[in-house]
């Protein structure tokens, strides 16, 4: 195995049966440095399945995985139910499994933007400050590889586009490797080095602007989506905040597509 | 009303015993109320019943019968937890009704009528020996020991499974011990308060300490305190008024939770 860059992670063949249905079949899939990889998919389609098999929460049937030695990754999950029962302080969560001093948690949490919070109660925060102290737990751990599922739930609009910078700029400013998983279309576009279409198989899979003009992907969502992604990506190079209050309505097919 | 009871021998030993199962009923209880088992806490109990029956039957140690019949009960449960045909409550359901029926009807059959055993359905912490107490003080001493040690990979699990088990936890490993540990305590508190209020003892303290406390260790903590307040309130009741130990002490739990109620919630 001599290759100049290796991949952080990659995953070959993987294939996994659950009770006699295919949840995953001959997926390849990988994730390099400084890379932000994004699976997509409808419902259903494997995509969380796929990310618990990366990080072996969930043994594969079939198919191997490689991970660069002493790989550090951080994760954020894609439910976080935040139990009333347990009580927690953000400092607190951020250093469940990792120690860190005040300094370095400051540091980290000013990073996600809610340094304020440090000693909040966790069942206190909003949707939005829930996935920047998740994100911020994950970065404590200085991660090579950040997997990330559905990092924007419970957010709103304006709140996601500003997630999706924030992520972005993680990527810039530490140089990690991002694994990412999203339903949500119209934002993973414009960052992604990498768009994986998920539906139990990879359907397509390549540069974002490649993955809409192909077929399958129009299978998948439909001529609409594809168009409106186009439109969005466009347009989102421009102005970041503009459409925040009529989230995806105004964009009809082709509009201000010139690709 | 008769003060000097509260002197006698074998108060002071249910004393010693009750607060030896408080301890470890404390941070027990915490872990049961942040992951919700507590029904599993039930089956445990349940099957503890079975394995006093077999006890009885095959002329062993009932505590024994009681702790190895628990653990068994654990184990498969944490085995049947992987599968997906059958919903976890609802297996929890099954087996701690099935292990409920067949020590009882093991019981019967062993000594004829189960109404000579309320001992082990209620408690009977007055007639504790003081090599009980020991027993118990050792037990306790143990299991503290190995709460302790887990204490951070239990914290993480209770908030986030996959999680804790993505950062390095040994996840199936802790649990195993963590079973264990519970099926172990359901054993000895079963002399305490009986095997159908052991539960109680221990989710109810925590519940209240919940109030009370903005970090685990203070929850744990101040389960503690929950616990062997209730202890003291219901041998004390038992003493002076003649009612039952075992359901004294959870009514104390009970009086107590109600007192947290009262006070104000930050928001």
């Amino acid at each position: 195995m001599l290759k100049i860059n290796p991949a952080l992670i990659s995953g070959h063949a993987l294939g996994l049966k659950l009770g006699g249905r295919n949840i995953l079949e001959n997926v390849n899939i990988s994730v390099h440095d400084r890379e932000i990889v994004t699976v997509i998919g409808p419902n259903g389609a494997g995509k969380s399945t796929l990310i618990k098999v990366m990080l072996g929460l969930i043994p594969q049937t079939s198919g191997h995985i490689h991970k660069r030695d002493d790989l550090r990754v951080g994760y954020v999950p894609q439910r976080f139910p935040v139990s009333p029962n347990v009580p927690l302080s953000v400092r607190r969560l951020l250093t469940l499994t990792h120690k860190a001093d005040d300094l370095e948690l400051q540091r980290t949490l000013a990073e996600t933007g809610i340094v304020h919070l440090m000693n909040a109660r966790v069942a206190d925060l909003s949707g939005g400050e829930l996935q920047r102290a998740l994100l911020a737990r994950a970065l404590l751990r200085q991660p090579q590889l950040l997997v990330l599922d559905e990092p924007v739930q419970a957010v709103d609009f304006d709140g996601e586009l500003k997630l999706y910078e924030l992520i972005s700029n993680i990527r810039k400013a530490r140089g990690c490797g991002i694994l990412m998983v999203s339903h949500d279309l119209h934002m993973v576009m414009a960052e992604s080095d990498r768009v994986i279409c998920l539906n139990g198989h990879v359907c397509c899979e390549g540069a974002p602007i490649a993955v809409q003009k192909s077929p399958e992907f129009s299978k998948m969502f439909g001529p609409k989506a594809a168009a409106m992604i186009a439109g969005y990506s466009h347009h989102h190079d421009h102005d970041h905040e503009s459409h925040a209050n009529s989230p995806y309505g105004d964009f009809k097919p082709g509009q201000d597509h010139k690709h | 009303m008769n003060f000097s009871i509260l002197t006698e021998p074998f108060f002071v030993r249910a004393l010693l015993a009750g607060l030896g199962i408080a301890i470890v009923a404390g941070p027990i209880g915490c872990f049961i109320v942040w992951r919700r088992m507590a029904y599993f806490g039930e089956t445990l109990a349940h099957a503890g019943l079975l394995g006093v029956g077999v006890g009885l039957l095959f002329n062993v140690n009932i505590t024994l019968g009681a702790v190895v019949a628990a653990i068994l009960i654990a184990l498969l449960l944490l085995a049947l937890k992987r599968q997906q045909q059958v919903a976890t409550d609802t297996l929890l359901g099954i087996l701690s009704h099935t292990a409920l029926a067949l020590g009882i009807i093991t019981i019967g059959l062993v000594t004829g009528a189960v109404t000579g055993h309320l001992d082990i359905l209620f408690g009977d912490v007055l007639t504790v020996s003081k090599n009980d107490v020991i027993i118990i003080w050792i037990g306790a001493i143990a299991v503290l020991a190995v709460i302790a040690y887990l204490w951070r990979d239990l914290i993480a699990i209770s908030v986030h499974e996959d999680l804790a088990r993505a950062e390095g936890v040994n996840v199936p490993w802790v649990e195993l011990v963590f079973l264990i540990t519970m099926a172990a305590v359901t054993a000895f508190a079963m002399k305490i308060v009986g095997l159908l209020l052991i539960t109680a003892l221990t989710v109810i303290p925590a519940a209240a300490a919940r109030r009370m406390a903005n970090s685990p260790e203070a929850m744990a903590g101040w389960s503690i305190i929950f616990a062997a307040l209730a202890a003291i309130f219901g041998l004390l009741l038992s003493a002076l008024y003649g009612t039952i130990a075992g359901p004294s002490i959870v009514l104390g739990a009970s009086f107590l939770f109600v007192l947290t109620l009262l006070k104000p919630q930050r928001n």
